[in-house]
């Protein structure tokens, strides 16, 4: 019976021939990440909840503060500080204020064919390069950290076919977008995501991050690319090398198939509460607005930052806009630099900021107040998530952000 | 028996505990912003023993544990949905909190009726009616039964 590539990291991972959707498995992890969201809790378990405090393989794990960065209360401070201490004293790979924590994973560690726990909901990123990650709660991630294995059910796996290519002035979020609205924000619950396509060939490693790290917008337990050439170049030039690199078998299981044409897509927006009311951007445009956000693990990379700043130069932001701008990670906002984007951000009025969650995550940079609105790249626009709850946030691409945020009302690209 | 608290589908963890109380320092902390959106009187008027009844999708978004912790640490008896996300789910088995799938008690309960639930034998009361409810994978049960994730680790003898 084949396999898809994430039955086959599974099956690695437990060290057995062969796996099947539904099976349980007890798996080795590659590697496990916890940011600062959590790990003060994972840290007092540890050292209050554990009989036998230890840790398996310390060179698996890493921590990332880049939630509440730099920290905003005194209580936010000591729960950092926690980590931090923790990470010094058992010599664990530490990350502070150099970007969100899924950027510094494939910038620096994720590779194809590794299974990896994230205690964060889109650790499903990783699957831009093959690799099967996903997020877990702190309680999960302490038991890898102590055993260096968990459990994990065989999800079964959904494929999405994509064919064309995409049309000038729409991205790898319009599409996503585009699938999340068309399935539903359960519609792959439990399932793994599987791009593949000749479409597939036509986005590069930052496009399929994009992709694959809104998949847990519509349920999954991941979503994944084969590693491609496009992958494996995209590791050589950052001196890593595979763990395996899987295929799926032509008679590998699907629960269902889907075919997305690339070039039908169109600007889209998610609008609130709900990342899955998904409808033509050209539909709310008009809606005022009070902020706009570029930015976060989704969409915060140089390529969208290209983007914002193509739109950005010799305009200005509208006068009663707030138009926060957050390179993903120090890599990103150093490119951005050279490439002179961070100085058409600054000219135009734009507020740039340090690499971090920021208002994707509502608790820390950027919250906005009562009634107002968002347009944002960010990953998420439930009730109250970047601020008070009577607050509204619509989901676009970096292009429709950024064009809002010159108009002060929602607009796309192609109106201003 | 105890009352029901019913929240509607997709109803997302930034919900049940909102981002900018998840870095302070303790669940019980955390425990008194629960569903704060929603129902600001939440934490004040569910009694130890009281359920939560979600729709199709319960829990979805973020992977924030803290989310079952805090209904836990307020004493709610089980969530009781049609569907669950996945890492939620997880969560609230890992963390020794009962999530219960029932597809059509949901549908059939008001909020503020009272129910009880019998998880040996897979089944939801209220108003007189019974609901037959999905047992749990013996593995998730297991862990259930010991207390969590933790405790089960702790029984282990090679850790």
């Amino acid at each position: 019976m084949g396999m898809t590539i994430a039955e086959k990291i599974i099956a690695r991972a437990a060290g057995v021939d062969s796996v099947r959707a539904g099976d349980i498995h007890t798996v080795n992890l590659d590697r496990m990440m916890s940011n600062d969201g959590t790990t003060h809790l994972t840290v007092d378990m540890y050292y209050n909840k554990l009989k036998n405090p230890q840790i398996a393989d310390v060179k698996k794990m890493v921590f990332i503060v880049d939630h509440n960065v730099p920290s905003d209360s005194a209580k936010t401070a000591g729960s950092q500080k926690k980590m931090r201490d923790f990470a010094r004293e058992h010599g664990i790979d530490f990350w502070e204020g150099k970007g969100v924590c899924h950027q510094i994973m494939m910038e620096h560690y994720v590779c194809p064919g590794e299974l990896i726990f994230g205690a964060d909901s889109h650790t499903c990123t990783y699957g831009a390069l093959g690799a099967f990650g996903t997020g877990v709660g702190c309680t999960d991630l302490l038991y890898g950290m102590v055993t260096g294995t968990s459990w994990v059910l065989v999800p079964e796996t959904v494929r999405f076919h994509l064919a064309g290519r995409l049309p000038e002035g729409v991205y790898p979020r319009d599409l996503m977008l585009t699938i999340i609205g068309e399935i539903g924000a359960n519609g792959v619950n439990y399932q793994v995501m599987e791009f593949d396509g000749e479409g597939a060939k036509t986005l590069s490693v930052n496009d399929r991050m994009v992709l694959c790290n809104l998949a847990v917008e519509a349920g999954a337990k991941t979503a994944i690319f084969e590693a491609d050439e496009i992958a494996l170049e995209y590791l050589r030039a950052r001196g890593r090398k595979p763990k395996a690199v899987f295929h799926s078998d032509p008679d590998a299981i699907y629960a269902r198939e889907y075919t997305f044409d690339l070039s039908k897509i169109v600007p889209v927006a998610a609008k609130p509460d709900f990342v899955d009311a998904v409808v033509p951007a050209s539909e709310v445009c008009g809606v005022h607005i009070d902020e706009a956000f570029l930015g976060s693990c989704n969409n915060g990379r140089i390529d969208e930052l290209r983007v914002g700043a193509a739109i950005l130069k010799g305009r200005k932001v509208a006068e009663h806009v707030r138009f926060l701008v957050v390179p993903a990670s120090r890599e990103v906002y150093l490119q951005a630099m050279e490439e002179g984007l961070i100085q058409i951000f600054m000219e135009s009025g734009a507020i740039v900021m340090n690499p971090n969650c920021s208002v994707c995550w509502g608790s820390c940079q950027g919250v906005i107040g009562e009634n107002e609105v968002l347009i944002s790249t960010g990953t998420r626009n439930f009730k109250g998530r970047a601020g008070h709850p009577s607050s509204k946030v619509y989901l676009g691409s970096a292009a429709t952000v950024a064009a809002s945020a010159v108009k002060g009302e929602i607009c796309t690209a192609d109106m201003l | 028996m105890g009352k029901i608290f019913k929240f509607h589908n997709d109803l997302d963890t930034d919900q049940i505990i909102a981002s900018q109380y998840l870095l302070l320092p303790t669940i019980d902390e955390m425990k008194v912003h629960t569903f704060e959106s929603l129902d600001p009187e939440f934490p004040a008027r569910v009694k130890p023993g009281d359920y939560v009844v979600g729709g199709e999708n319960f829990g979805c978004g973020s992977s924030r544990e803290q989310a079952p912790a805090v209904l836990k640490a307020l004493g709610v008896q089980a969530v009781v949905a049609k569907s669950f996300a996945r890492i939620f789910y997880r969560n609230a088995i890992n963390i020794g909190l009962p999530v219960i799938v029932c597809k059509e008690l949901p549908e059939a309960v008001q909020d503020g009726e009272e129910m009880e639930l019998s998880l040996t034998e897979g089944i939801a009361k209220s108003g007189g009616r019974e609901f037959p409810c999905t047992k749990l994978p013996e593995y998730m049960q297991q862990i259930l039964n010991q207390g969590g994730l933790i405790a089960s680790l702790n029984r282990r003898s090679d850790f």
